[in-house]
């Protein structure tokens, strides 16, 4: 019988990510994409600090982010230059440097995640923009200095971005911004050896989704039509992340890897698929 | 207590963390079973794996109390 524990402390030692540090910003709950991210990051051999919005998730944080062995923060508004130097200078003092940072936040008003875009007003596209896209560069200005010996940056971002969704509205502008923001920190942080990429995962019932009109006829849309004639799970986007966070990828930056089953090659409906009726039935 | 309420009731206790005996019919999840927006969210979300249902915005919104989640669960399985 294999020990668990045991292959635990080997990978710590041996993993692709053994010896790296990483900050995680956006874990909900078990069912978060930064979950299976976290997850893996670990059975890789990362150590890993979490931040959490306010203290209903704070409350959900702690207990999984002590199942990994991980250190909480504390809160983190992404909003606010102060907390997030708070958060900065706090991984500074406990650990000196980082070696990555994954970026799971995103936030709209649920009321503007249905119906038309053209609806969008101005204060919740600016702070949908602020929150789901300038987040990730905020966090980058701040990483930069504590990068020494390189990095990795990864976001998350979704097909909604390439192209129309219905219901992803103002936030499938975001991930478009984010995603130009990923080419853009990329270059200019290049040359100091920290990559900056992107999963574009396929769509996944986290806690994040359930504020997404119709979803449940967006995931069976996917299952039906992506060449794997399935969707995607929060442990396959976690070890795809592993891959971009560790050495695996060292020649990768600027890139969105979709990890979607598939989906994103797809022009139209796969004729063999079934029909789809009204919204969600089957 | 029927099938359907013994597993509502099972997902409650796990989620929230309370006492079997406080999760009666008329228990309110937010007044009486301390949840947040997000536990509540989070439980239609686990009534929805467990019982192989979808539970529309709507619906979920009228899900206030256990007995509400049995009603609903009971309707929606015997379909």
């Amino acid at each position: 019988m294999t020990q668990p524990e045991a292959m635990t402390d080997d990978l710590i030692r041996s993993g692709p990510l053994a010896g790296k540090r990483g900050l995680i910003l956006g874990l909900a709950n078990n069912r978060s994409i930064a979950w299976g991210i976290a997850k893996a990051a670990r059975d890789a051999g990362a150590e890993l600090a979490f931040t959490f919005q306010g203290e209903s998730l704070g409350k959900r944080v702690r207990p999984l982010a002590a199942e990994l062995g991980g250190v909480v923060v504390g809160h983190c508004d992404v909003t606010d230059a102060a907390s997030l130097d708070a958060v900065f200078g706090e991984i500074e003092r406990s650990w000196g440097k980082l070696d990555f940072v994954v970026h799971c936040v995103a936030f709209s008003d649920k009321d503007e995640l249905t119906g038309r875009y053209v609806n969008t007003t101005a204060e919740n596209f600016s702070n949908t923009l602020l929150i789901s896209c300038y987040s990730f560069t905020a966090i980058a200005q701040r990483a930069e200095p504590l990068m020494r010996d390189g990095g990795s940056l990864l976001t998350l971002t979704y097909y909604g971005a390439e192209k129309w969704m219905p219901h992803y509205n103002v936030m499938g502008v975001a991930k478009a911004a984010l995603e130009a923001s990923v080419r853009y920190l990329a270059a200019d942080l290049g040359e100091k050896n920290i990559r900056v990429n992107a999963i574009s995962a396929g769509p996944i019932k986290t806690l994040a989704a359930s504020g997404i009109g119709d979803f449940r006829y967006i995931l069976k849309w996917n299952e039906y039509n992506a060449p794997l004639r399935r969707s995607v799970s929060i442990e396959e986007v976690g070890e795809s992340a592993v891959f971009l966070l560790s050495p695996m990828s060292r020649g990768v930056t600027g890139e969105i890897l979709h990890v979607d089953a598939g989906y994103h090659i797809v022009g139209m409906k796969n004729p063999a698929a079934p029909d789809m009726g009204a919204l969600g039935k089957e | 207590m029927s099938d359907v309420a013994e597993r509502v009731k099972k997902i409650v206790i796990e989620h929230l963390g309370v006492d079997a005996d406080k999760v009666v019919d008329n228990a309110n999840f937010i007044e009486d079973l301390g949840a947040d927006s997000l536990d509540t969210v989070e439980l239609v979300m686990a009534f929805e794996e467990e019982f192989s249902v979808e539970i529309p915005d709507d619906a979920a919104e009228t899900i206030v109390t256990v007995g509400d989640a049995v009603n609903f669960l009971e309707k929606a399985t015997a379909a």
